[in-house]
């Protein structure tokens, strides 16, 4: 397999865009990402994109052929990749694979949600788990985190205010990033205060419904510096994992195992150790997820990412920086396209154009995705080195 | 829910059948058709213990619609006799008796009322087991 390199990015504002459509928002962000990619745009010859349920959402399915066409490819294939919220991250893992195997030269991978056309979104949601078994008895998908989040609270003593910093500090990062849905800053009253979801989480510990799209291109490493204006970013890692679509059906519930087994992969591709990654994006779907998923990548022992949120320690600035784009929590989580929107925001950080949220000196960047209660999951690694 | 769906599920929500793995013993719930512990393919037909723990809970206070006029609800993850774990709601009990390992047990109830087909859905709820 050869290496893979990212030589364009692009993504859409996130947030309620009630003019656009679908199509508009996925070929908006591929059109920006084909113009960052400058002429190596003609040479696309496949497209993957990432899309959780838009059956559900806008009654649309078969979205591969209609975004190929709206963008003006036809006839390059087209396909669309789902597994939930980590659709977006999948479909960055197939195009790389294709990239990787020899098959083509150049592959776009994105993905896009429109969530905000009217359809009952709690319901479409909870077709991520398991809808006989957990959706069938009422939980929401909030409700499922809310269980993970007891357990962890009961076990490890984490407290409702190291939950709340993880939604403060995203909307510190957000605030700086012009993308975001919600580019402000929240307090810890706020975030306490906010109303009542699935106890013990609260509003303004959920990321919020959202419209968007994101887009990256991939490519062989001639391609790439045929291309030529940006600093090289190769992707050192692209793995996924699968863990028990029920929540129940875990041995433990605070654990993020599919996570763990993506990461662990990752990390054996890449050739590194948790501590060398320099930026991260993880999926902060709703807070207690960005403290699983800190313990699940390795960054820290089970039960301590609490502790550490609440220290600083993941702040732009802070010893291991998560989420500087404001993650799923503030910059906004259109289901499909968060995954491809991480890469874009690390591409941002390892080129050092991140503007004011950029992390100083970041070479290593990791892009954590995963759909459901953390059964699919995908880790990439990307690493800058020119 | 289509009513086809609904009546394939009867035999666990209103029985709590489930399937024991003939190699390694392992319960399940639903019934597989291969045992994910040891890959084996023949089962026998057992049923759930009723008696079992609260593991975690949560109270749902935005529900999805078909559940608008129940909210707020108790959902938990309940560990069962046994070891198999099932989610579903906590009643007859407020959120201040709730707590992690609090002995449960499962009884049948209406869960929701379908609007597409029309049909009364039924299946298992947990109330704490009082001395």
């Amino acid at each position: 397999m050869r290496d893979v390199y990212v030589i364009g990015v692009g993504m859409t504002r996130f947030g309620e865009l009630w003019e656009s459509s679908l199509r508009d928002l996925f070929v908006e962000a591929a059109l920006a990402a084909l113009d960052d990619a400058g002429n190596a745009g003609e040479h696309l010859s496949s497209m993957y994109v990432g899309c959780m349920s838009s059956g559900l959402f806008v009654g649309q399915e078969h979205i591969g052929p209609q975004l190929a066409d709206y963008l003006g490819r036809i006839p390059i294939p087209a396909t669309r990749v789902e597994t939930a919220c980590a659709s977006g991250g999948a479909a960055v893992l197939h195009a790389c694979l294709e990239v990787a195997a020899g098959v083509s030269e150049v592959v776009l991978a994105g993905g896009v949600e429109k969530m905000t056309d009217g359809a009952d979104v709690t319901s479409a949601l909870a077709t991520a788990a398991d809808q006989e078994y957990e959706a069938y008895h009422g939980v929401t998908f909030p409700g499922l985190y809310a269980l993970m989040a007891r357990a962890h609270m009961h076990r490890y003593g984490t407290t409702r205010e190291q939950l709340a910093r993880v939604a403060v500090k995203n909307h510190k990062h957000g605030a700086l990033n012009p993308k975001a849905q919600y580019p402000f800053e929240i307090t810890v009253e706020q975030v306490l205060n906010s109303s009542r979801v699935a106890d013990p989480l609260r509003l303004l510990d959920c990321s919020p419904v959202t419209d968007g799209a994101a887009a990256v291109i991939l490519a062989s490493e001639e391609a790439a510096r045929r291309a030529g204006s940006h600093p090289l970013i190769r992707v050192a890692a692209s793995a996924q994992a699968t863990g028990t679509i029920a929540l129940h059906s875990r041995a433990d519930i605070t654990r993020l195992d599919a996570v763990e087994q993506a990461a662990k992969e990752a990390y054996r591709q890449a050739g590194i150790t948790p501590d060398k990654v320099d930026v991260s994006e993880v999926h902060d779907c709703f807070t207690i997820a960005e403290l699983c998923v800190m313990e699940a990548l390795g960054y820290t022992e089970a039960g301590k990412s609490g502790p550490l949120a609440e220290a600083g320690e993941t702040n732009i600035g802070g010893r291991m920086p998560i989420n500087p784009s404001g993650g799923l929590k503030a910059k906004g989580h259109p289901v499909g396209a968060s995954g491809a929107a991480q890469i874009v925001e690390l591409v941002h950080q390892l080129r050092g154009e991140a503007d004011g949220r950029q992390v100083e000196n970041a070479r290593i960047g990791l892009a954590q995705s995963m759909g459901g209660t953390g059964a699919s999951c995908t880790v990439h690694i990307l690493e800058g080195v020119s | 829910m289509r009513s086809p769906q609904y009546t394939r599920e009867i035999p666990q929500r209103y029985r709590l059948e489930a399937g024991k793995c003939t190699g390694c013993g392992k319960v399940h719930f639903p019934p597989r058709l291969i045992c994910d512990a040891c890959r084996c393919r023949e089962f026998e037909d057992t049923t759930l213990p009723r008696e079992g723990k609260i593991l975690t809970w949560t109270v749902i206070y935005v529900p999805p619609p078909n559940f608008d006029l129940e909210a707020p609800y108790v959902v938990a993850i309940v560990e069962l006799e046994g070891g198999v774990r099932l989610t579903c709601q906590v009643v007859d009990c407020g959120p201040d008796e709730l707590a992690v390992d609090v002995p449960v047990e499962l009884v049948f109830r209406r869960i929701q009322e379908d609007s597409q087909a029309d049909i009364i859905q039924y299946g298992y709820k947990a109330v704490l087991k009082r001395e």
